[in-house]
């Protein structure tokens, strides 16, 4: 019971916060609004026994991608726009078209057939820490993905910086 | 597919009796959510960071199947998306920068050079 | 492979030689690689001969050339009597109008094209004769047509001469017209194309008629007729003749070749090598007899008036032509190829010695203009008068007796016969008086050209008066293989080409005796001489004469001077209409507006259309989302309709 309650309070917590973040005039709002989801998603996480993601989602992402984020609002300097349209003249489409898929969406999950189970039971990972189960999965099944994904970030590392670059004149 | 059994039922909600489904559900309204910001706000800031939302629902309902199915893999899987998620935002943040410069446009309405 | 096979190649070679090297390598010595060709060929004929003349006759197929189901043709020979004596014409006038033209086109820029196509020519016109399948017979028909388009229009900058090549080609597409379809007719009711199985299976379709537009006709005389259309086309008898007139724009050594001695007979050969399917059809002889009488008569009409040298030469073939095919429509076809072959002698030698006289009078035509010249040209002289006594048909020359073995045969076949008979007597008369028009004009009397002329007349170069003699032993003699019985009895000679032909063209019946043989030989004699005399009185004795009656006769005059209008006939109901259909219709409205409206119509539309598909590309990056958020709804909607059954 106690369960479904903390699963009511955060599934409320973050659909209110999701609103919220998407209708901002603010985006410097939005994105501390962002902040608490994240923080929210990370107690999530850790409802599912997943304690080293959690880590991994409070420091990426509200460490560094929000961080990032505020850094270019304030770079640009991005006035509030107080007098201009929020969303796009096709509103109304768009509403639609999203509220239909997720009655689509939600109609399928109660149908939802869940599959085999795997080795990695909750008591096993408990045992070894949620850490080094992935460490010693990531390690050896994904190791190749494991190093593509630092190429991505070379990628990302070295597009930035080209993209943002000042031209010197 | 088989129908869940008593012991299904067990790990079917994971012996913390909040089942799969509601997760998923949860997925996917925050999904919604972000792509509704997305395809309707005129902001391109607002745009990535609907964006980010987006990516954030999957990772919820990936951990959860990895929980659910005690099978390590969507962990994994999370731990590449958070990645590939971050280089994104990245380089997105790189490119409005540079658009900025250039135009001192942020909204996406007004930015149609590529019309016709 | 028997040796005959060489008698085509060797000109095939010396045509490919001097076509692909001609230009750059060999150039003035074309002649060098052409006359050898035709020399082998022709040493090889002249074998052959003496072989058939043994008795052996030659049907071997040397390449199977289509096989498609149930039609197959073979690239194959046939050497009988028949083919053996086309081969001794073709390839011995052949030679000597390649030795003359070493004379008569020394200078020309195309030299090496004109050798190469005389020897494509001289290819061509023996797998026509040597063939013994009607589609190989066809392909030499058709090629032998090409190259007298070539060699017609050799000169082609000049635009009466292309003209001229092209009039050939498309008066002779008329007459092809009507033998492909005889061709086809022959493979749909006998199965084949070869002469051997053709021949052998005709007599079964004796009596069948077949149904054209509800009208019963008679299959086999609708064969004969639609072959004979082809030889009316090749052999410009009337209606087709038109073409042969112009054909003179071509050089000189053409005109003796081509339309002289070979590809003008071409016809003649057809109907002889089908006189199995002919003698079935006694409608598609008569056809053939009057055709050729009444061409025979108009054409000799006409060359009594006309002034260009070539031209009478011309309307001269026409009308011999016409007695060949006279001979052939009243079943002596042997006759009619006897004539052929002295004909080949003396027509060459006619129109080379016209060649000779306009080389010398610096190409000038009109005989008007000429005069006296048997001074400055003996040897062209007294060769061009053995020829005109052998046409006018002089006892002893070869001409009298090959037309009096047709007219004595022709007097013999019946009503149609006699009047045929009546027509090629009165023409002898008439060929015999334009043919010393001729002499007397530009060989005697004064000289009526212009001083500039005068100074210029000389006697041809050696290359251009040896054949002309050679020629004139021909005219001479040619005929003496075919002396006929009633003066052959008394010096002990038979009649030595009818008994040759007689296994391939049979002979027909003779039902009258020797004094009436002796009665016909007389008439024409008659009409020869007389002839000739009314020439000499009108030309030489009295030169006002012709000026008189030319008055006299003015309307006459002016239609034989016209050639009875038969061009302009042609112009008015076939040429113009075709004309202003192929402008107004075809190019007017098929390629105006139908095609081109498709052309054009197409990329407009396509340019219309991405016009209207353009508007989808807004710019806006959330209209693209919005595009794809939709493809997702429509995918989930499809994909929950498709669970749902």
């Amino acid at each position: 019971m106690p369960a479904k309650l903390f699963f009511g309070y955060f599934a409320l917590a973050m659909t209110v916060l999701s609103l919220i973040i998407v209708t901002r005039k603010n985006p410097v709002h939005s994105v501390l609004w962002m902040l608490a989801l994240f923080f929210h998603i990370a107690a999530v996480y850790l409802f599912l026994n997943a304690e080293f993601l959690a880590a991994v989602q409070v420091i990426l992402y509200a460490g560094a991608v929000l961080v990032l984020f505020l850094f270019v609002i304030m770079m640009l300097n991005i006035k509030i726009e107080v007098s201009a349209d929020r969303a796009i003249g096709e509103w109304p489409i768009g509403l639609a078209l999203v509220g239909s898929i997720l009655i689509f969406a939600l109609f399928a999950v109660g149908r939802l057939v869940q599959g085999p189970a795997g080795a990695a039971t909750i008591e096993a990972v408990r045992a070894e820490t949620d850490a080094k189960a992935l460490g010693m999965t990531m390690y050896t099944n994904y190791l190749f993905p494991f190093e593509i994904a630092s190429l991505i970030l070379l990628i990302a590392i070295v597009g930035a910086m080209v993209l943002a670059k000042r031209r010197q004149e | 597919m088989i129908a869940p059994a008593e012991t299904d039922e067990k790990r079917h909600t994971g012996g913390i009796m909040v089942p799969l489904d509601w997760y998923i559900g949860l997925s996917a309204v925050i999904f919604m959510i972000g792509m509704a910001g997305f395809l309707l706000r005129r902001n391109i800031l607002i745009m990535l960071i609907s964006l980010e939302l987006m990516l954030n629902s999957v990772n919820i309902s990936l951990v959860a199947f990895s929980h659910y199915l005690q099978d390590l893999r969507g962990q994994v899987l999370v731990f590449f998306t958070i990645t590939v998620a971050a280089a994104e935002a990245a380089i997105g943040l790189a490119i409005l920068v540079s658009l900025f410069r250039n135009r001192s446009l942020i909204h996406t309405d007004e930015i149609t050079e590529m019309k016709g | 492979m028997d040796k005959v096979i060489l008698i085509p190649a060797l000109p095939l070679l010396a045509f490919a030689v001097n076509i692909i090297f001609g230009r750059a390598f060999i150039k003035d010595r074309a002649h060098w690689v052409a006359i050898a060709g035709v020399l082998g060929s022709f040493l090889i004929s002249l074998q052959t001969f003496t072989e058939v003349l043994a008795g052996r006759t030659i049907n071997q197929d040397v390449y199977s050339w289509i096989v498609s189901g149930h039609f197959s043709v073979t690239i194959g020979f046939l050497v009988d009597q028949l083919t053996a004596v086309m081969l001794i014409v073709v390839t011995s006038i052949s030679l000597l109008v390649h030795i003359y033209s070493i004379g008569y086109m020394h200078g020309d820029g195309g030299y090496y094209r004109f050798f190469s196509y005389l020897s494509l020519f001289t290819f061509s016109m023996l797998m026509l004769v040597m063939g013994n399948n009607l589609l190989q017979l066809y392909l030499g028909w058709e090629a032998v047509g090409l190259c007298s388009y070539f060699l017609i229009g050799f000169w082609f900058d000049k635009k009466s001469a292309s003209d001229a090549g092209k009039k050939a080609f498309i008066v002779n597409r008329f007459g092809d017209f009507g033998f492909g379809l005889g061709v086809m007719l022959i493979f749909l009711t006998l199965g084949s194309l070869n002469y051997a199985d053709i021949f052998a299976t005709v007599g079964t379709l004796q009596g069948q008629t077949i149904s054209i537009c509800g009208n019963n006709v008679d299959l086999i005389t609708l064969i004969a007729l639609l072959l004979f259309c082809g030889a009316v086309g090749k052999s410009a008898q009337i209606p087709l003749h038109v073409w042969l007139p112009d054909a003179m724009e071509g050089p000189t050594p053409v005109s003796a070749l081509i339309h002289a001695a070979t590809m003008v007979t071409a016809g003649v050969f057809m109907v002889a090598r089908f006189n199995p399917i002919f003698n079935l059809s006694e409608v598609a002889m008569n056809v053939v007899a009057v055709t050729g009488g009444v061409t025979c008569l108009f054409a000799a009409t006409i060359a009594l008036v006309q002034n260009d040298i070539k031209r009478i030469v011309a309307y001269s073939t026409v009308s011999q032509l016409g007695y060949m095919f006279l001979a052939c429509g009243v079943g002596a076809y042997g006759a009619g190829v006897f004539h052929l072959f002295t004909h080949a002698y003396f027509k060459a030698l006619l129109f080379l010695g016209a060649g000779s006289v306009m080389h010398a009078m610096s190409g000038e035509l009109d005989i008007q203009k000429m005069g006296g010249l048997r001074k400055y040209m003996p040897v062209t002289y007294w060769t061009f008068l053995i020829a005109s006594f052998s046409i006018a048909g002089v006892p002893g020359l070869a001409g009298f007796f090959s037309k009096d073995e047709i007219l004595w045969l022709a007097y013999n076949g019946g009503p149609v016969g006699r009047f045929v008979w009546l027509l090629g007597t009165i023409t002898a008369a008439l060929t015999a008086f334009y043919s010393f028009r001729i002499i007397f004009l530009a060989f005697h009397g004064k000289f009526r050209g212009t001083h500039e002329q005068e100074h210029h007349l000389h006697e041809s170069p050696k290359s251009m008066t040896i054949p002309l003699i050679v020629l004139a032993v021909g005219a001479i003699s040619a005929g003496w293989v075919g002396i006929p019985a009633v003066i052959g009895e008394n010096i002990g000679v038979s009649n030595g080409i009818a008994h040759f032909f007689q296994p391939v063209l049979g002979h027909p019946e003779v039902t009258a005796g020797h004094e009436e043989e002796t009665m016909v030989m007389g008439i024409s004699v008659a009409c020869a001489v007389g002839g000739i005399l009314l020439a000499w009185v009108m030309y030489s004795l009295r030169p006002g004469i012709p000026l008189v009656m030319g008055r006299i006769f003015r309307g006459s005059y002016k239609i034989l001077w016209n050639k009875y209008y038969v061009d302009e006939f042609y112009d008015l109901i076939i040429v113009r209409p075709f004309k202003w259909i192929s402008s107004a219709i075809l190019i007017g409205f098929t390629d105006g507006k139908i095609i081109e409206g498709i052309v054009n119509g197409v990329p407009a539309a396509i340019a219309a259309f991405g016009e209207k598909l353009r508007k989808l590309q807004t710019g806006n990056v959330q209209h693209y989302a919005l595009g794809m958020a939709l493809g997702l709804f429509v995918i989930i909607t499809l994909v929950f309709i498709a669970a749902g059954e």
